[in-house]
């Protein structure tokens, strides 16, 4: 994987505490794991940013390597790779995700 | 092409033999599962870890083959 793919991707991560690597965006996900992420973090209320990795196929690739986990969507926060809609979801379900949301001192608007 | 349940659960108890694999075809359409597994060999790893150990199981055919499989683990009690 090019040096320059691993860099961009380094550098979302970077500048959105709350970075979401997805197929489709928050508006129109294209898979349903990707959608219930999207609710998750809405419902939560934080911020985030997201990542159409469909609109890239080097993206598509690059974040699988990037993070060395084979599937999309990834949720990464404050630079932690967090992981994907199953360990989200279940987080959620158990408070996990709205005390580590706090602990990184993301603003959660709707708790 | 996808992988039939079964093909599933062989992979993953080649890789966790002592694991307890349950797996539900969401959809019907053998593309589509809901996994629950249960092994000794998560105890004390974060989520991440543990689902990578299932992940690493199927190499190359998570995300391709094998592209919705929704996923949990679980440590004896």
């Amino acid at each position: 994987m090019p040096e320059t793919v691993f860099q961009h991707l380094q550098n979302l991560i970077d500048a959105n505490p709350v970075m979401l690597f997805m197929k489709g965006d928050k508006l129109f996900p294209q898979c349903g794991f990707s959608a219930r992420v999207v609710q998750i973090l809405s419902h939560l209320g934080v911020t985030f940013e997201t990542c159409n990795v469909l609109e890239s196929p080097e993206i598509r690739q690059g974040i699988k390597d990037f993070s060395q986990w084979p599937t999309v969507p990834q949720l990464y926060v404050k630079g932690e790779f967090i992981g994907g809609c199953d360990i989200v979801t279940d987080m959620y379900q158990n408070g996990e995700l709205e005390t580590l949301m706090s602990e990184k001192g993301i603003a959660i608007a709707n708790a | 092409m996808p992988m039939t349940a079964q093909e599933i659960e062989r992979t993953i108890l080649a890789a966790l033999p002592d694991a307890k694999v349950e797996i539900e075809d969401l959809a019907g359409d053998g593309d589509h599962y809901a996994c629950a597994v249960t092994s000794e060999a998560f105890r004390g790893l974060s989520r991440v870890r543990q689902h990578k150990l299932v992940y690493d199981a199927f190499g190359t055919r998570m995300g391709t083959e094998l592209h919705a499989m929704a996923l949990r683990t679980i440590t004896p009690a």
